[in-house]
């Protein structure tokens, strides 16, 4: 049976059409260029994608977060629930950053403040929003350490970073995100720095937690098995703009973008055993020098002129697949 | 069931931290104890603070224990150890012990009593001093360091200059010339407030491009005023400022601190630069943690190292300054005692009574070495790379 649980229909997010460019010497580096997505209420959604294309720049661009210089916040609306986060000032965002919309750090080794105990940060993350006084703060506390799994976390509290494993380190992380019960989470490739069996264990804890305060997660990866595991939605990223959205099932069934088909042929494959593993041709463009018209096109075993000279339009497959890529639409509406 | 029985149930697959338990002090004193030296210059160190706060008590009041001020014009210049003759003083005037423990001076006063009185002056100058110079080098620098990439714009620069120079003129009764700046700063304010109103529509003129650019980044700025006060000689600094204030203790505190910041500044902005790029700072930004907060609550104890280790030798040096300007006629006025006031009215009679010149001295030359000891064992304790050393 599948463990996730079922998302309402509301936007609680909505980026449109956002754009975030770098200046560096001269050059305009186009990090993310015009990608729209949204997350529901309760909803998982994970934005996939390889390094580089973009993901936690547009993470980041959400909470306000971008460094400015050299990052710059070009166009596109992020409307969280109503209210578009790129009008609010500093003061408005700070209300907002942990309080409404929490973020999990990549590496749990160096988010933790090396010199202050897990109950100083944790207390720091809570008091941010809240007031509480002490003997309540330390329940509160202890109460979110054993909700996200941490063993005998009275003592865990006058503990410091260093004393915790890879996982717990990553388990106080997410303890701090949820201390002020965010709506939204933003996960950036929260189990990329642990081994398998403690990532299993930090997905099935996001999964538990969201059931049980029917909270919304942007998880942001590379790894296609994660996410398979995990998203309601899927959307997937190349060089800064989105290839193909749609559900778990559309993606890893029907995928409709060639970048999609070849990701998900290089995943290794208990039936391919003995062959070689598959690898999309060529490397990722440099975000100054983007190709012209598709930025895939370089490297697409489907590529015609017309993938050179025209940016590609959005294909809708219905019920909510769509990929930008009017070659294969082109194709498959034919054969049909 | 205790609430600690509790959380035993918690699943056991988590592993259980394994790294040892050492608090940070703990592991500080097992360093210090291999450091012999640093040992020695912190058990030095714990000893003059004593002395002095020992001094303090005993020097003060309205019969102090030990008179710094008591004139026996009959015993001048007697060696240390030597007995007190009697027959020539008044019953208030016998030191106490009924001995000369380190001598006395020309106007027969117990040096003794004059050394711990400029102890308790010594270690206030050095920690006052220090403590003003750490306090404005750890704002500067976590200014520059954090903020380092912001631009201060023409207007702002001119709307500060305007300010302080207005301020300082109606402070020098010049009240009609500091009236006519305050009103131009005034008018920079409305001059930038209606730019920013406009600037959505229009492109701005030459004029205007000139007040509202970018002039310099804030770490430029506050990195050339470092450079620039490292220029001056500072003693000589010290020294005009010292002749134009009022002689008083104070004074010379607050200007050793003036003039002594710019290199914990540098040693902060230097630790900030790696420090505002770490995980955790971004970790604490997403939290809605505020800026200055992060500054001075999150980033400063990871950067304190260098800055304790300057502190430290920062007061040996603020030390030497006090007793150099004492020596010269220049720091605390006369009837109270200094180390360095009561070397300065020794070297009259070097030959005659060598022991006013060299106890000071050799107090100085103790004080000042065993915290530079102490200062040089905790940048190796506190220095990772540098522990291999010992």
């Amino acid at each position: 049976m599948d463990k996730r649980p079922m998302p309402h229909d509301t936007a609680l997010l909505r980026v449109d059409n956002l754009k975030v460019y770098f200046q560096s010497d001269g050059e305009r580096a186009r990090a993310v260029d015009g990608i729209s997505f949204e997350v529901r209420q309760r909803e998982t959604v994970c934005i996939v994608g390889e390094s580089g294309c973009g993901k936690t720049v547009s993470a980041l661009s959400i909470l306000g977060l971008i460094p400015s210089p050299p990052g710059e916040i070009v166009d596109g609306e992020i409307l969280f629930s109503g209210q578009n986060l790129l009008k609010l000032d500093e003061k408005a965002m700070q209300k907002i950053r942990g309080n409404q919309i929490a973020m999990v750090f990549q590496e749990p080794l160096t988010s933790l403040n090396p010199v202050f105990t897990i109950g100083d940060q944790l207390g720091e993350a809570v008091r941010t929003h809240k007031y509480m006084d002490t003997e309540a703060l330390k329940r509160y506390m202890i109460q979110l350490l054993s909700d996200v799994g941490i063993p005998s976390p009275e003592q865990r509290l006058s503990d410091y970073p260093h004393q915790l494993s890879g996982g717990q380190r990553q388990r106080v992380m997410i303890a701090m995100a949820l201390s002020c019960d965010p709506d939204l989470m933003i996960a950036d490739e929260p189990t990329t720095a642990l081994d398998v069996t403690v990532q299993a264990q930090i997905l099935e804890l996001l999964r538990s937690i969201q059931q049980k305060r029917s909270m919304s997660i942007l998880y942001i990866s590379h790894d296609l098995g994660v996410v398979s595991a995990i998203a309601h939605r899927i959307y997937v990223m190349y060089a800064g703009i989105m290839a193909e959205q749609g559900n778990a099932d559309q993606i890893f069934r029907s995928p409709r973008h060639p970048y999609t088909q070849g990701l998900l042929a290089s995943l290794p494959d208990l039936s391919k055993r003995g062959k070689r593993l598959y690898s999309i041709p060529g490397s990722v463009p440099n975000p100054a020098y983007k190709p012209k018209g598709c930025p895939f096109h370089p490297r697409c075993p489907h590529a015609i002129l017309t993938c050179r000279k025209e940016y590609p339009k959005m294909c809708d497959y219905g019920h909510g697949h769509l990929a930008r890529c009017p070659v294969l639409y082109e194709k498959i509406v034919h054969s049909k | 069931m205790t609430p600690e029985k509790e959380h035993i149930n918690t699943p056991d697959y988590i592993e259980a931290p394994s790294a040892p338990k050492h608090t940070r002090m703990q592991e500080f004193g097992r360093m210090l104890g291999q450091n012999r030296l640093a040992a020695i210059g912190f058990f030095i160190f714990l000893l003059f603070f004593c002395c002095a706060v020992t001094g303090l008590v005993l020097t003060s009041g309205s019969k102090p224990v030990f008179d710094p001020a008591m004139i026996r014009l009959e015993e001048k210049l007697r060696p240390p150890l030597s007995k007190p003759n009697l027959k020539a003083l008044r019953p208030d005037q016998v030191p106490v012990f009924n001995i000369y423990l380190m001598g006395t001076d020309d106007l027969g006063r117990d040096v003794f009593a004059r050394m711990l009185q400029g102890a308790w002056v010594s270690l206030t100058v050095g920690f006052v001093a220090v403590g003003i110079s750490v306090f404005i080098g750890i704002f500067m620098g976590g200014i520059a360091g954090y903020f380092g990439q912001h631009h201060i714009k023409t207007i702002h620069i001119l709307f500060f200059l305007c300010l302080m120079g207005g301020t300082g003129l109606i402070l020098i009764n010049a009240v009609f010339a500091g009236t006519a700046l305050l009103l131009l700063c005034l008018s920079t304010i409305v001059f930038s407030l209606s730019a920013r109103e406009r600037s959505a529509e229009e492109k701005p003129s030459a004029l205007k491009a000139l007040f509202l650019g970018n002039a310099v980044s804030v770490d430029t700025l506050i990195m050339r005023i470092v450079d620039i006060m490292l220029c001056f000689p500072s003693f000589f600094l010290i020294l005009t400022v010292v002749a134009l204030l009022p002689a008083s203790i104070y004074n010379i505190m607050i200007v050793i601190g003036l003039t002594s910041w710019m290199g914990t500044t540098r040693f902060v902005r230097a630790e900030f630069l790696s420090l505002r790029e770490q995980d955790f700072v971004a970790a604490a930004k997403a939290l809605g943690i505020g800026n200055f907060r992060i500054i001075f609550r999150h980033i400063m104890p990871n950067a304190v190292a260098p800055v304790l280790v300057s502190a430290t030798i920062g007061i040996a040096s603020a030390i030497l300054t006090e007793a150099g300007l004492s020596f010269l006629g220049f720091g605390v006025p006369p009837p109270h005692a200094t180390w360095g006031n009561i070397l300065s009215d020794g070297k009259n009679f070097i030959f005659d009574a060598p022991w006013l010149t060299f106890i000071p001295g050799i107090a100085i030359l103790i004080v000042v070495l065993s915290f530079n000891l102490f200062g040089e064992g905790l940048r190796d304790i506190l220095n990772p790379k540098l522990r291999e050393r010992h």
